[in-house]
């Protein structure tokens, strides 16, 4: 049996931040494990600028950003294992794991940072009907062909969900030669930020087809075509306006799910919304000692705001190293996504975040134009703050400071938890 | 006369901006909510410029492609004669990030930089 102070599961932008914040607010001895062959994660795949605008106030891309925090990490010989994969997780914080060079380890950590990050929703999720060719590829698995192994997935793609992964890769392929005949989207919006769909798709003259789904594949041994169709207001297809595409490859970006199966098999608390673990404002979930981060919690817009929730966790995760393993006994209560509202992160807060204040992230269920979000304990409104826009594409975060909590009684949130709505 | 439409993507409102062009000038912009919208249309009509990322060959490194990226933005008419003048190159491990891999791409003005550190392979082990 191996003792570490903190065990951190997996080595991307969440599980390096964790780390670094837990050893600056002094634990000595961590563990980083990642199953690839390098740190980094997702990171390194996504060879795009635009990262990094939030935390460092330049623009860089994912292999930079992620270089980064390498660096830090190595700089504080914060110890890590790559080709290393963990099994299970016991609720007493015992992690097995496995690599070619040493077989099975049995790691006991006093605290442990779930950092797994999150994995694309494949065909199977969504069930499009059809033949079952080869060329239909996940969104992220065709940029880790193109951008980090040097293949191309085909020669004439058509691409399914406008998510930011989408449409970076209708770019990228367009760049390298591939004719990106069109980006169909189920939903009358995309779920991609505005710069995307500007720099990927206007510029290179790519339609977007707003609710518009794949409804058939065809071909035998090689994708050969789609039949795409319109959808109705329910997001059914609409009879009579389908449409067949010829096309070789089928990228499907249509969602990411949070990879969870670890915190499950630990008996971890999910959030049916997010997918993730729920988690207080510390990113403590509801298995002491626990801490998670980062796209294993909800999936965040940008990286930015991961590497600063992950510092959260690893800030906590210290805290309790330090207080010999004691939670903080605080009482705990609920957020509550109001109207318009599709999630809220954390799913609890504790007594000590009124006096120090906390962050909300949370994702709207549609577009609103000029809408007010407000924060409120029953029906005492404590915050409110007006957006010109808000969209699922983006995630929103409220900072909530300790003057805007001092006058929220104890009583009436526990009783009422605190709701966060859309006025519109 | 010439009418050119835009996303403007300053902020995520995202106005939808309509653009008077005359003898390649701009005589009116509307739709922008803002002062900022207005610079956007103006660059965007007069001199677009795009930053490019890419990936080029590594011979013996750790990995067989090293991502890179433009140092400035390029114009956007240059972005496919640069793709290919990229995708003809190769370059030895070690490669660090900030090495510049091509000077002066394209007459641009313009270098390209490895946006990371790809060490040389790892010696297969005989076991």
């Amino acid at each position: 049996m191996h003792n570490v102070d903190l065990a951190v599961i997996g080595g991307g932008p969440a599980g390096l931040a964790a780390a670094l914040a837990a050893r600056r607010n002094g634990v000595d001895n961590i563990l980083i494990i990642e199953r690839d062959k390098e740190l980094g994660g997702i990171l390194q795949q996504c060879i795009h600028n635009g990262f990094g605008l939030h935390y460092f106030g330049e623009e860089l891309t994912g292999p930079e950003y992620a270089e980064r925090f390498i660096e830090m990490v190595r700089e504080e010989n914060i110890p890590y294992k790559t080709n290393t994969m963990v099994l299970d997780i016991q609720a007493d914080r015992t992690i097995t794991a496995v690599n070619s060079r040493e077989g099975l380890l049995k790691i006991r950590a006093q605290a442990v940072i779930l950092a797994m990050g999150c994995r694309e929703r494949t065909r199977g999720a969504i069930n499009i009907p059809g033949d079952r060719p080869a060329g239909i590829f996940t969104a992220g698995c065709a940029q880790r062909f193109v951008n980090m192994e040097g293949y191309l997935p085909g020669k004439k793609a058509v691409i399914l969900g406008s998510g930011d992964i989408g449409l970076i890769m209708a770019r990228r392929l367009t760049l390298e030669g591939v004719e990106v005949k069109m980006v169909c989207e189920l939903m009358p919006y995309s779920g991609g930020l505005t710069r995307n769909i500007v720099q990927c798709l206007e510029d290179f003259n790519i339609p977007l087809k707003l609710s518009h789904t794949v409804v058939n594949i065809h071909g035998k041994d090689r994708l050969e075509g789609v039949t795409i169709a319109a959808v109705d207001e329910n997001l059914q297809p609409i009879e009579g306006s389908e449409e067949y595409v010829e096309c070789d490859t089928l990228l499907l970006s249509v969602g990411l799910i949070p990879e969870n199966e670890l915190s499950r098999g630990v008996g971890i608390a999910l959030d049916p919304v997010t997918s993730g673990p729920v988690v207080d404002e510390t990113m403590a979930t509801s298995v002491e000692g626990i801490y998670a981060c980062g796209n294993v919690v909800h999936v965040h817009d940008l990286v930015d705001y991961v590497t600063r929730e992950s510092e959260t966790a690893g800030y906590h995760a210290a805290e309790f190293i330090k207080n010999n393993n004691g939670a903080s006994g605080s009482e705990v209560h609920r957020t509550i996504p109001g109207k318009g509202v599709r999630y809220i992160v954390p799913q609890r807060i504790s007594n000590n975040s009124l006096l120090k204040g906390f962050k909300i992230f949370f994702r709207s269920d549609k577009v609103y134009v000029n809408a007010r979000i407000a924060v409120r304990c029953g029906r005492q409104v404590l915050h409110s703050v007006k957006r010109q826009k808000i969209s699922p594409g983006e995630m929103e975060i409220l900072d909530l400071k300790p003057s805007h909590l001092e006058n929220i009684e104890v009583s009436s949130l526990a009783e009422n938890g605190l709701t966060i709505e859309l006025e519109y | 006369m010439e009418e050119r439409k835009l996303t403007c993507i300053v902020c995520p409102m995202g106005c939808q901006l309509n653009i008077s062009l005359e003898d390649g000038k701009i005589s009116s912009i509307s739709g922008n909510r803002c002062n900022r919208g207005s610079v956007y249309a103006h660059e965007e009509c007069t001199a677009p410029k795009r930053m490019l990322t890419t990936t080029v060959r590594v011979i013996d490194g750790f990995h067989p492609f090293v991502p890179v990226k433009s140092d400035k933005p390029i114009p956007k008419e240059y972005l496919f004669k640069c793709m290919n003048l990229i995708r003809a190159i190769k370059v030895k491990a070690p490669v660090k990030s900030g090495d510049i891999l091509i000077q002066d791409i394209c007459g641009t003005g313009v270098n390209i930089m490895a946006a990371r550190t790809i060490p040389r392979a790892e010696k297969q082990e005989v076991s």
